[in-house]
């Protein structure tokens, strides 16, 4: 069991949990995640380590309310248990000193880029930032990511904070007035990290995606998260989640997280039913 | 000889209509009269050949002998004294291939069930003894305690074994489990009519109830290194992480929706209990045709449990024929009787899907066999021209699975073959690295139940002396 010791609405429909994990907490590094499973009967989801202190014990994640899983976490109350937390999973970021980097995040994928941001910055990078939501009532994390960068770009689809569009359109303003750019980030929704990475092809800036496709084990013991990257089949939970962005397969990555989009509208339905 | 033999008694079970729309245990067990009447038909041999063939020797005639005379408990026990896990092995062993090969009664009739009555007395002490599980050790316990402590990666046979043994040397013994729960492929893999749960939780409970702690979630090679456990007060580690990562056929369409590997697909059904959904939210495609690749036990676990999940037409596909099948012939006659059927010489080729990226056909040609390989079997040649399509939604790919990576890729002084094996020496399970032993599928490949525990036998017995040796004891 592990125990929610902190548990904060930080947007419109995105929970931070910061729970108890003592040997968690000193392993973590920024690009990993944890797998949790809230009771007995739930699912083992995917979620990334948005931050974590050894000193205290703890690690913290944040999710949005998407299915009935992520909703069922965010109904946890303070103090409650968490029936399993593993991890800390996958393969950490690679953070050197590339010089300058920018690091795009939209939506939910701003909690996966912070710890990475942050990291950069620590190791000696420039880094610009740029992070975007649909609306200003689902940005998230915008004094952690300030403070984890030399530069912070808000947008906005609706326009109502920040500058209104996408987060691609800053990248290609920078790129437009030739700013040095070593190396790009790019995490969020799907459509967005194909923009980005076909924006940043264009161009030849390297660039790295954090994907998030469909779990179970997130121990490389039962392949259904696998992608494929440069024409081979990796798996992302072990091999990843960072990837060459310009490498990645796209099309198949959005076909299979819609594997069971039927199964899913379904027990969201039926749990908020349930709910009344 | 003198002495009337009698024939095997039969193991009784549920009916293939029946079964094949339930998740129950598929075979019944023995009544007491069975299992008495089969224990007496052993000759209670002097040189015991049957033990010969058991990896972790049980002597089998004594517990034979102990149920034909009624004395069931002490069947179980002289059974426990060399296999903490009987009921387990009495249901998932190769029997056929293992002791009940090399029994006497073989060569001219039917061997002694060993399996059956193995699994007889181990129940018949749980129904009778303590039916939360917890059983008598006092018997085994040593009374001198704290030789040290040992570390154990993995919980499935293996490294349950090598705690379970441990703990009765009097080690302080602790597990560490990758999974949210305990048992490894008995847990994942192995569907629940094969052995039921409440069975696996008493066999672990059993575990525990010798002094062994199991510590869940924790991933070695990411939580905790092995140096790490080494230099933080663990005197041995052993590594039984088993054989998970899934191999794929690397064909066209293998990454579609609705194409599975064998382990992604039991471990939703098995471990995530898709078999109860809703109740349990984790989601499994099963479609109306359902074509399992390959004839090992897996596939045949892979095929069953796509019967009871409504599928209406399972195959098994194989590019070889009948003889070759690796399965056990018990489970190939149980799922034939439930529906199952062998496509046999075949195999896919090709993948093809929907416009949504939904697996609805599969290529497939048909083969012939050839001149033997080097494995010593008929090699497969496709016959040009013989491809066809064929209509399906579900694809479980059950051509093996090679050493999890996870420890491997952590520890780059740890020796592995080339398919990523962790090299050992062969009788003490020692690796290249001093204080570390490895056993199980994580050292041979996929193999067996009882395989894995004999490995887990024989390093509990090394990473004894080796830790006598040095602490001077
Ligand atoms: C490595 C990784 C890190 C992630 N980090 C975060 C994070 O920090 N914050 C966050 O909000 N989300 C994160 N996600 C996504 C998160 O796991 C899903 O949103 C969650 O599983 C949805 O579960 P649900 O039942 O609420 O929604 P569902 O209704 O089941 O699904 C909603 C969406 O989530 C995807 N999804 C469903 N089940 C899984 C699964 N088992 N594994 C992965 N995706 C799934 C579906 O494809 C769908 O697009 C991460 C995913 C991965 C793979
Ligand atoms: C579907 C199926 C059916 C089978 N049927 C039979 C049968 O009928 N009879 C038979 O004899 N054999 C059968 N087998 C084979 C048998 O189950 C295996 O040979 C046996 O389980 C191997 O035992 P093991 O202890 O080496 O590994 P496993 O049982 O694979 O256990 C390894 C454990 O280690 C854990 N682990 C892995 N990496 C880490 C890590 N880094 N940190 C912590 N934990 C980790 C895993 O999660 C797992 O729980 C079957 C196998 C399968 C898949
Ligand atoms: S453990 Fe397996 S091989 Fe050994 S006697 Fe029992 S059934 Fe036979
Ligand atoms: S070989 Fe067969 S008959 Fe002889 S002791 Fe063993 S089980 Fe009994
Ligand atoms: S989630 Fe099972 S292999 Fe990655």
């Amino acid at each position: 069991m592990y125990k929610v010791v902190k548990k904060t609405r930080i947007a419109d429909v995105v929970t931070l949990l910061e729970i108890e994990a003592p040997a968690l907490a000193k392993k973590a590094r920024a690009g990993q995640f944890v797998i949790v499973r809230l009771n007995e009967k739930s699912e083992r989801i995917p979620l990334t380590l948005a931050n974590w202190d050894a000193a205290a014990g703890t690690i913290t994640i944040i999710f949005q309310h998407a299915g009935r899983s992520t909703h069922e976490l965010a109904d946890v109350q303070e103090g409650g248990e968490i029936r399993d937390v593993v991890g800390p999973l996958g393969t950490a970021t690679e953070i050197e000193n590339y010089g300058t980097v920018v690091c795009v995040g939209g939506g939910i994928g701003v909690a996966v880029l912070k710890p990475i941001a942050k990291a950069l910055k620590e190791a000696g990078n420039t880094v610009i930032s740029i992070i975007g939501a649909r609306d200003k009532s689902l940005i998230i994390l915008e004094d952690e990511m300030r403070e984890a960068s030399s530069e912070l770009f808000i947008t906005t689809d609706n326009g109502s904070y920040g500058r209104q569009g996408f987060v691609s359109n800053v990248l290609t303003d920078l790129i437009a007035e030739g700013r040095k750019i070593d190396l790009v980030f790019a995490i969020g929704p799907v459509p967005m990290m194909r923009v980005v990475a076909d924006l940043t092809k264009q161009h030849g800036l390297r660039t790295v995606v954090s994907l998030d496709s469909v779990m179970i084990d997130g121990t490389g013991m039962c392949g259904g998260c696998r992608v494929t990257v440069g024409g081979e089949t990796k798996f992302t939970c072990v091999d990843g989640p960072d990837f060459d962005a310009h490498q990645v397969d796209w099309a198949e990555l959005v076909m299979r997280k819609k594997t069971y989009a039927h199964q899913e509208k379904c027990q969201l339905d039926a749990y908020k039913g349930g709910k009344g | 000889m003198g002495k009337e033999i009698g024939i095997r008694e039969e193991m009784p079970r549920q009916a293939p209509e029946v079964r094949r729309c339930n998740f129950d245990e598929v075979a019944l067990g023995y009544s007491v009269e069975q299992a008495v009447g089969e224990a007496k038909r052993c000759l209670q041999c002097k040189k015991k050949p049957c033990v010969a063939g058991c990896p972790v020797e049980v002597d089998i005639p004594a517990f034979v002998h102990l149920i034909a005379e009624e004395k069931f408990l002490e069947a179980a026990k002289s059974l426990k004294t060399t296999n903490a896990l009987p009921a387990i092995c009495g249901r998932v062993c190769p029997q056929e291939e293992q002791c009940e090969q090399l029994c006497v009664l073989g060569k001219r009739d039917q061997p002694i069930a060993i399996g059956r009555l193995e699994r007889f007395a181990a129940d018949y002490e749980a129904a009778n003894v303590d039916p939360a599980g917890k059983c008598d050790v006092t018997d085994r316990r040593p009374p001198v305690a704290n030789m040290g402590k040992v570390a154990i990666v993995g919980s499935g046979p293996a490294g349950l074994t090598a705690a379970g043994e441990l703990a009765c040397m009097g080690y302080d013994v602790t597990i560490m489990e990758a999974l949210h729960d305990p048992g490894g492929v008995l847990a994942y893999g192995i569907p629940p009519f094969r052995l039921p749960r409440t069975i696996l939780n008493r066999e672990i409970d059993y575990v525990r109830s010798l002094g062994v702690t199991i510590e869940t979630n924790a991933i070695v090679g990411k939580l905790y290194t092995l140096r790490e456990l080494l230099n933080e007060g663990y005197d041995a580690v052993f590594v039984g992480t088993g054989a998970g990562l899934p191999q794929f056929m690397k064909i066209p369409g293998e990454n579609l929706n609705g194409v599975y590997s064998a382990n992604e697909y039991l471990t939703r059904i098995n471990l995530m209990k898709a078999y109860k959904y809703p109740e349990y939210p984790t989601p499994v495609r099963v479609g109306k045709k359902v074509a399992v690749i390959g004839a090992g036990n897996v596939a045949m676990d892979a095929a069953r449990c796509s019967l009871r999940m409504g599928a209406e037409e399972v195959s098994i596909v194989y590019r070889r024929s009948r003889a070759e099948m690796p399965a056990r012939a018990e489970e190939i006659e149980n799922a034939e009787e439930e529906g199952v059927k062998m496509d046999l010489l075949t195999a896919p080729i090709r993948f093809i899907g929907d416009d949504e990226g939904f697996l609805k056909a599969m290529e497939c040609i048909r083969m012939e066999l050839g001149e033997p390989d080097s494995s010593g079997r008929r090699r497969p040649v496709p016959m040009e021209g013989s491809n066809y399509i064929q209509e399906v939604d579900t694809a479980v790919i059950a051509i093996g699975q090679s050493p999890n990576p996870v420890v491997r890729q952590s520890e780059p002084d740890l020796q592995t073959t080339k398919w990523g094996g962790i090299i050992t020496d062969e009788e003490t399970g020692l690796t290249s690295i001093p204080g570390i032993y490895a056993g199980g599928d994580a050292v041979t490949g996929a193999a067996t139940v009882i395989t894995a525990m004999g490995a887990g036998k024989k390093a509990a017995r090394a990473i004894d002396a080796y830790v006598r040796e040095k602490k001077g004891l």
